[in-house]
C-alpha cells in the first residue's frame, strides 16, 4: 500500500480577502465568533489526511460540515486558502493551471451528487467527455466510453439522452464517465444522495463489486453513516470543517471519539458493520483420524463443550462433549461426529449469517480456502449486536479484548 | 416668477452642436464612413441574392422551414402571406427589407454574442455594460437618427447601423443570461475533467445557452423589424419607404399595403425563430437539428426511445 493522496493542514475560508479570518482562526477563535466579527465563513479548518492507493476513504458529515468543500479542494475546483494537497508529487493547491488541468485529465475524476450529466449530449458523448477534452479522436473515445458503459451495464443506452434515463441509471452514467478516463483517483460527492433508498442500496453493492475489480483510489463523500460503514475502508467523520475521528467502521462504532460520533453511531445497523471475524472465538479441534479420548482432551483444555473435526484444515464434522462421553474412548471421532457442520465465511457481515445462526449449533468460521479459523455461536452474534444499547461501556472493552488476542488458533496453518 | 430659466439657461444644444460639428464630424468622418463598408457589403450581397432567388423558390424555402420548425398551419400562413405580398406588387421591397433585417441581425449576432459571453464571465464588465444597454433601449428610436445622420449621412447603411444599435441589447442580455444560467454543477463537471475555459464555453455553456440566445435573437429580429419604417426616414429603402411615401402623399392604400407587407414578414420571421426557442416536445430541436431535418424525412431528431427502461435497469448485467 502506497499513499496516493496527501492533504496537509488544508484550510478554506470564504470571503477572507484581508486574511483577518485566518489570523483569528489561528488564534483559536470559533467558527461562529469569526463569522460574527468578520463575515468570514470557515469552510475547512486545518484538515490533514492520507489516502492509500486502492482504498475507499469516506468523508462523512452533515450538511454544512465542509465535506463537499474538501472534496473540491482535492481536484482544485475550490483552491484551499492554505495547506497542500499532493497527488503523486504534484501539489494541486499550488501548481499552475496547466499542471492542474493535466492532473484532472490524467489522474482524478469526479462523480457528482446530481449526476451533472450534460443534457445536450448523448450518453456515450457524456461518458467520452473527458477523453474528448484530452483530444482523443472520436472512434477511440467512443470505444473506450462504450467499454466504460459496459462496466455499469448501460452500453445499450449509448445513444439515449440523460433525460430518458432514471436517476439510478443517470448516476451509473456519471460513474462510467468518471471511469472512462481511467483515473487513479475517483472523487464521489454524495453520488447516491439523490437516489431513492432501494436504488441507493443497489448502487452501493454495485460499487463494492466494481471496486473489487478496479481497485481505484476512491474518496467518497456522504451524509449517511450507514453508507459510510458499508463502503468505507476508512471513514473520516467531519464536523464544523474539521475531522472528528478517522478510522475503520469497526473502530468508529466500537470506540467513538466523542459524544457527537457516539450519537451518530447509536443509529447504526451494527450487523452491517461487524464481520464474523470480529467476533469469532478460538475453536477446539481435532484431526479426523483422532479418537474420542483425544477429542475430550482437547475440549477440556479449551474449556469447550464441542470440538471440530478437521481434515487438512477444513472442518468436516462437529463433535459434542456428550456424544464423546457416551462412546468408548478409543472410538474414532469420525464415527460419532455430526458430518457437515454449518460453516460461515470470516469475511461475512453479521447480517448475512442470521440464517445460518437459526440452527442453534455454533458455526465454524472459515477463511477463503474453507479452512477452519474459529467458531461463532448464536449468542456471540446477539451479544455484539446488542452491546452498545445495553451497556455503553461494554463494547469498548470487549472489542479491545478481541483485538488483543488472535481470533482463532489457526489449525489451517499446520 | 419662480422659474430659474428666467435668469439662467444652459446652452445645451449649442454644446452638442459644437461637439458634433466642431469635433466629431471633421475628425472622425472617415472612421464612421469606414464603418459602413462591411455593412454595405453584406447588405449588397444579401440584397442581390434575395432579389435573384425567384419568388416561388423563396416562398417554398420559408414554407418548408415553417413546416419543419413550427407546423403545417404556419407553413400555410407563410405561403398565403407571401403570395399576397407578391400579388400586391411589394415582393421586391419585401426582399430588400428582409436583406436589411438579416444584415442587422447578422451584425447584432456577431457583436452581441461575444459581448454577451464577455459580460457573462465577469461581474465587473456586466456592471459597466448593463447601464449602456439600458440607455440603448430607453432612447426612443427616432432620437438615434440624429447622430446617425450627422456621422454617417443618409442611405441604406446608416439606416442599418441605427437598426443594429437599436436591436443589439436583447441578444447581449440573453446571451449573458443564458450562459449565467447554465447549472453550476455542469460547469464544475466540465472543469473537473480538465476543460480549458474555451472548452467549457463551446462544449457546455454555449450549447446549453443556445435556447436563451435564440430567444434573444428573436427579440433582436423583432426590434430590427420595428426599426424598418423609422430607418426609412433617413433613406433606408424597402417596405419602410413604401409606408413613408404613402404617408407623405396621404396615400392610405399604399401605406397600408406597405404596413401589411411588414406584418406578414414579421409574423413569419417571429414564428420561425420562436419555434427554435420553444419546441413543443421535451426532446427539443436545436437550430442545427432543424436544418438537419429540413431535407430528411423526419420531423424530429432520431432519438431512440427505450421502452421498459426500468425493467432493463433491474436486469442489467453487472460484471
Amino acid at each position: 500500500m502506497t499513499v496516493k493522496l496527501t492533504a496537509k493542514n488544508v484550510s478554506k475560508l470564504f470571503n477572507d480577502d484581508s486574511g483577518e479570518g485566518a489570523r483569528r482562526l489561528a488564534a483559536g477563535e470559533s467558527k461562529e465568533e469569526i463569522f460574527k466579527a468578520t463575515g468570514v465563513t470557515v469552510g475547512i479548518d486545518d484538515v490533514s489526511f492520507e489516502v492509500q492507493e486502492g482504498e475507499i476513504f469516506v468523508i462523512m458529515g452533515l450538511s454544512g460540515s465542509g465535506k463537499s468543500t474538501i472534496v473540491r479542494t482535492l481536484n482544485g475546483l475550490i483552491p484551499p486558502t492554505s495547506g497542500s494537497i499532493v497527488i503523486d508529487d504534484v501539489d494541486v493547491a499550488s501548481c499552475s493551471k496547466e499542471a492542474l488541468r493535466n492532473v484532472r485529465r490524467q489522474k482524478i475524476t469526479m462523480v457528482f451528487q446530481h449526476f451533472a450529466l450534460f443534457p445536450h449530449k448523448t450518453i456515450i458523448d457524456n461518458v467520452a467527455f473527458g477523453l474528448k477534452l484530452k483530444g482523443v479522436d472520436k472512434d477511440e473515445r467512443h470505444k473506450q466510453a462504450l467499454a466504460s458503459l459496459a462496466k455499469v451495464g448501460l452500453d445499450a443506452y449509448a445513444n439515449s439522452y440523460p433525460s430518458q434515463l432514471s436517476g439510478g441509471m443517470q448516476q451509473r452514467v456519471g460513474l462510467a464517465r468518471g471511469l472512462a478516463n481511467d483515473p487513479e483517483i475517483l472523487l464521489m460527492d454524495e453520488p447516491f444522495g439523490a437516489l431513492d433508498p432501494l436504488i441507493r442500496r443497489e448502487m452501493q453493492d454495485e460499487l463494492i463489486v466494481l471496486q473489487k475489480e478496479l481497485k481505484k483510489t476512491i474518496v467518497f463523500i456522504t451524509h449517511d453513516l450507514n453508507e459510510a460503514m458499508i463502503l468505507g475502508d476508512r471513514i473520516a467523520i467531519m464536523k464544523d470543517g474539521a475531522f472528528v475521528q478517522v478510522g475503520t467502521a469497526q473502530e468508529i462504532v466500537s470506540d467513538p471519539a466523542d459524544d457527537y460520533v457516539r450519537a451518530f453511531v447509536s443509529d447504526i445497523d451494527r450487523s452491517r458493520v461487524f464481520k464474523v471475524s470480529d467476533i469469532s472465538n478460538d475453536a477446539a479441534w481435532v484431526k479426523v483420524d483422532a479418537t474420542a479420548r483425544d477429542a475430550l482432551g482437547v475440549m477440556d483444555k479449551a474449556k469447550s463443550d464441542l470440538a471440530y473435526v478437521v481434515e487438512r484444515g477444513v472442518p468436516v464434522g462437529l463433535l459434542m462433549r456428550s456424544d464423546a462421553l457416551q462412546c468408548p474412548r478409543n472410538t474414532p471421532v469420525r464415527e460419532v461426529m455430526f458430518a457437515e457442520p454449518p460453516t460461515i465465511s470470516e469475511e461475512a457481515f453479521l447480517n448475512e449469517v442470521y440464517g445460518a445462526a437459526q440452527g442453534g449449533v455454533p458455526m465454524a468460521v472459515t477463511d477463503d480456502d474453507g479452512k477452519l479459523v474459529g467458531v461463532v455461536s448464536q449468542d456471540d452474534i446477539f451479544e455484539q449486536l446488542a452491546a452498545d444499547e445495553e451497556e455503553p461501556e461494554a463494547p469498548t472493552e470487549e472489542t479491545d479484548e478481541q483485538k488483543q488476542k488472535p481470533a482463532a488458533n489457526q489449525p489451517a496453518s499446520e | 416668477m419662480l422659474d430659474p430659466s428666467q435668469y439662467f439657461t444652459i446652452p445645451f444644444d449649442t454644446w452638442v452642436n459644437d461637439f458634433v460639428r466642431g469635433f466629431l464630424v471633421p475628425n472622425f468622418r472617415p472612421f464612421f464612413r469606414a464603418l459602413q463598408v462591411p455593412v454595405n457589403q453584406v447588405l449588397m450581397a444579401l440584397d442581390t441574392f434575395l432579389a435573384w432567388v425567384p419568388m416561388l423558390a423563396m416562398t417554398a424555402i420559408f414554407a418548408l422551414l415553417a413546416w419543419r420548425i413550427v407546423g403545417k398551419s404556419m407553413a400555410l400562413v407563410t405561403i398565403f402571406g407571401f403570395l399576397f405580398v407578391d400579388l400586391i406588387g411589394l415582393w421586391p421591397d419585401t426582399m430588400t427589407t428582409l436583406a436589411m433585417i438579416l444584415t442587422s441581425v447578422i451584425f447584432c449576432t456577431i457583436l452581441g454574442v461575444p459581448v454577451g459571453i464577455l459580460v457573462a464571465r465577469s461581474d465587473t464588465t456586466w456592471k459597466i455594460v448593463r447601464p449602456i444597454l439600458d440607455v440603448m433601449q430607453t432612447v426612443p428610436s427616432f432620437v438615434y437618427l440624429v447622430p446617425i445622420v450627422m456621422l454617417f449621412g443618409v442611405g441604406m447603411a446608416p439606416g442599418i447601423i441605427a437598426t443594429i444599435i437599436f436591436a443589439l441589447p436583447p441578444i447581449i442580455r440573453m446571451t449573458n443570461l443564458g450562459i449565467r444560467n447554465v447549472r453550476t454543477d455542469l460547469i464544475e463537471a466540465s472543469e473537473a475533467f480538465g476543460a480549458t475555459y474555451s472548452q467549457t464555453l463551446f462544449e457546455v455553456q454555449l450549447p446549453l445557452a443556445m435556447r436563451t440566445i435564440m430567444a434573444g435573437l428573436n427579440q433582436t429580429l423583432m426590434l430590427a423589424m420595428s426599426m424598418v419604417v423609422i430607418a426609412a426616414l433617413i433613406g433606408a429603402g424597402g417596405l419602410g419607404q413604401v409606408v413613408n411615401t404613402g404617408l407623405g402623399r396621404l396615400d392610405v392604400g399604399g401605406a397600408t399595403a406597405g404596413g401589411l407587407g411588414i406584418v406578414v414578414l414579421a409574423i413569419v420571421l417571429d414564428r420561425i425563430t420562436q419555434g427554435l426557442v420553444e419546441p413543443s416536445d421535451p426532446n427539443r430541436m436545436t437550430f442545427r437539428q432543424a436544418l438537419g431535418t429540413l431535407f430528411s424525412g423526419q420531423k424530429r431528431p432520431p432519438i431512440k426511445q427505450e421502452s421498459g427502461s426500468r425493467a432493463a435497469f433491474k436486469g442489467s448485467p453487472i460484471p
